[in-house]
């Protein structure tokens, strides 16, 4: 049986600046399915964030898919009316921000705001939905939830706002929910919290997860499969275990190399040289060469496509082709 | 330890008054660092490691006195800072040092980056003609990886890691003893990160320096810091030799702070973690007692009555909790 929620193929999603045209998702495919921990890890302007915001249809102008299909079960969401869409964000798809005192509108009650998020899918009286909504609050450790209905977002630690946001993501029960860097405003010990709690929910309900972040120790702790994205591309990708085990592409391998543990003790952390390039302005070949310790000459003149080394993973780099290899070049 | 002290704090406390309500009639203090003890020795890297809001950022800036203390002493290489007049002050901060968490704010936009980094030398009339200042800058910019030709552009055409080199170069161009780093690679990424870790190693190496490192992340406590200083809520909980304090932790808040840290091996992946439930309480009413017990689970009567002392367990190991007394 199929149990893919979401197929992305070839998705390409480019901003219209002044400046020029920016590939911000260079042709990305994602695979996930029901009940999945998904990472898409990478750092900043890499396009893990543009990744999602495409998905929820929620890019900014002068943003645009301009091509590749998005696949929710059998549905293809960029074929939807903005209508349609309207119903799909929220109820089968949600989404969860990193800064929830600028996702929660100060003006209204955070019970008001789960309220409105249940209505906006559920056929229910007022009634229904404020119970709904003190249920999911009780259900994800809101102390007091009757009373804490009635609080302003501003009367909330961020820890307890973050909740409240799940708690809105959640109250639809989504096949689906993105969470785009849930817990980096967060502090260690809420952040444990928070990710805990996004697990239960998703062992509850069954609901799949993206979770897009930069902290590779947030992946390896929640994710069951990881996507490394570098300049618009995925570069890499297996399930977690293989990742950090057997990191094949060079980024990842810096990636990887370049944090300090608490478990371990260095002289020195192994560093990527140079910067992120410019999106403006790639290198010609592989976009990771002019940073890269073993780039070849070819890396340089060929752009390298996704070789699958076996046991479902996949590496963007020259190194793993073995035709390439042997050739010599 | 044989080292010479180079900082000591006594009692070192700040509060800050706070005003709420309309004309600021419910007047409130907030309890941002509480009798602090410190010594910290020439050459070493102390960490300071806590939670938002307990107070790591505020006793950095205590320990050089850009922020006066409510009570308490500060002692640099004997010297009380407290006492010093503003001239005396000056001279001493050539001494003195920091490097702040965010790169775009800590850089005057309107100025040229040589400007930027010969401001302090300008300040203290180091050099005698502007050509000296501009030698000084390239060999500081060299030191600290920038490429000297870049020395007459402005902050917005760097990158956020060559802009906290660039905060580096104009915190080391008065051949300071002491940097206080605060959150020094927080706003940076990973890649990033540990060029800019790296590049303190070897400064420190190079040229004897000492910090105090300010950070939430313990994974770059870990790799920095000789000495680790965990706070909460204002007090310290535990101040140990790093190593020591990372595999084998004794204070509750210490435990619970190093389980939450997610470590970046899915093999060390566990269901269960044990977690502090709750949140941090707020400064301004901080419990009675010990400021922990609200989250620790061995929290007893005792800890409600009476506050722990920061006491040595054993050698170089302070705590303060009641569990060992």
């Amino acid at each position: 049986m199929d149990d893919t929620i979401l197929k992305i193929r070839g998705l390409k999603t480019q901003f219209f600046t002044s400046k020029g045209v920016v590939p911000a998702v260079d042709g990305v495919d994602v695979t996930v399915r029901a009940g999945e921990a998904v990472g898409l890890v990478g750092e900043s302007g890499c396009g893990k964030s543009m990744t999602a915001m495409s998905v929820m249809q929620l890019l900014q102008h002068p943003g645009r898919v301009v091509e590749g299909e998005i696949w929710l079960k059998d549905r293809n969401l960029l074929e939807l009316t903005k209508r349609e869409m309207c119903d799909v964000r929220g109820n089968e798809i949600s989404m969860i921000f990193q800064e929830p005192m600028t996702s929660l509108n100060p003006v209204f009650t955070i019970g008001k705001q789960v309220m409105e998020a249940v209505r906006q899918h559920q056929d229910v009286s007022k009634a229904e939905a404020k119970k709904i909504a003190i249920d999911i609050f009780r259900r994800i450790g809101i102390p007091e939830p009757e009373k804490r209905f009635y609080s302003y977002p501003h009367q909330l630690s961020g820890g307890l706002r973050q909740r409240v946001m799940i708690g809105m993501a959640m109250v639809c029960n989504p096949s689906l929910m993105i969470c785009d860097e849930p817990t980096t405003a967060l502090d260690v010990t809420i952040e444990a919290q928070i990710l805990y709690l996004i697990k239960e929910m998703q062992k509850e309900k069954g609901t799949a997860v993206v979770m897009i972040t930069h902290n590779l120790g947030v992946v390896a702790e929640s994710c069951d499969y990881v996507y490394v994205m570098y300049a618009g591309k995925i570069m890499e990708e297996a399930s977690v275990f293989e990742i950090f085990e057997n990191p094949t592409h060079p980024y990842t391998f810096g990636l990887l190399n370049s944090i300090p543990k608490t478990t371990e003790v260095k002289d020195h952390l192994f560093t990527i040289r140079g910067l992120v390039p410019n999106l403006l302005s790639l290198p010609k070949g592989c976009r990771f060469c002019t940073r890269c310790d073993k780039a070849m000459q070819i890396c340089t003149e060929y752009e390298p496509d996704l070789y699958d080394i076996g046991g479902g993973h996949k590496v963007r780099c020259f190194l793993a082709n073995k035709e390439v290899m042997e050739s010599g070049k | 330890m044989e080292n010479k002290v180079l900082v000591e704090t006594i009692a070192l406390t700040k509060e800050f008054p706070t005003k709420s309500g309309s004309f600021g009639k419910n007047r409130a203090t907030v309890h941002a660092v509480t009798d602090v003890n410190l010594k910290l020795y020439e050459g070493e890297t102390l960490g300071v490691v806590g939670e938002s809001g307990c107070g790591k950022s505020t006793l950095g800036r205590l320990m050089i006195r850009l922020l006066d203390p409510t009570r308490g002493q500060v002692f640099f290489e004997g010297k009380d800072l407290g006492k010093m007049g503003v001239e005396e002050l000056r001279a001493q901060r050539k001494q003195m040092q920091m490097v702040f968490q965010d790169p775009y704010a800590s850089l005057n936009p309107r100025l040229r980056v040589r400007d930027l980094i010969a401001e302090p030398l300008i300040t203290h009339k180091v050099n005698k003609t502007s050509k000296e200042d501009t030698d000084r800058v390239e060999d500081l910019m060299r030191k600290c990886g920038i490429r000297p030709e870049f020395m007459y552009r402005y902050p917005h055409q760097f990158s956020g890691g060559q802009r906290q080199r660039v905060s580096i170069a104009r915190a080391l161009a008065l051949n300071p003893k002491l940097i206080i780093c605060d959150e020094p690679v927080s706003a940076l990424d990973v890649s990033i990160q540990s060029q800019i870790l790296n590049l303190l190693g070897d400064l420190q190496q190079d040229l004897g320096l000492t910090y105090v490192f300010i950070s939430h992340d313990l994974s770059v406590v870990r790799y920095l810091s000789d000495r680790v200083c965990v706070m909460f809520l204002g007090k310290v909980c535990e101040l140990g030799i790093t190593r020591d304090i990372y595999a084998n932790p004794l204070h509750p808040y210490t435990k619970f702070l190093l389980e939450a840290v997610p470590i970046p091996d899915p093999k060390y992946r566990k269901d269960q973690k044990d977690m502090l439930t709750g949140e941090i309480p707020s400064p301004v009413n901080p419990p009675s007692g010990c400021h922990f017990r609200t989250r620790c689970p061995y929290a007893t009567e005792r800890c409600a009555k009476e506050a722990p002392v920061l006491r040595e367990v054993e050698p170089g190991r302070e705590v303060a909790c009641h569990l060992f007394d």
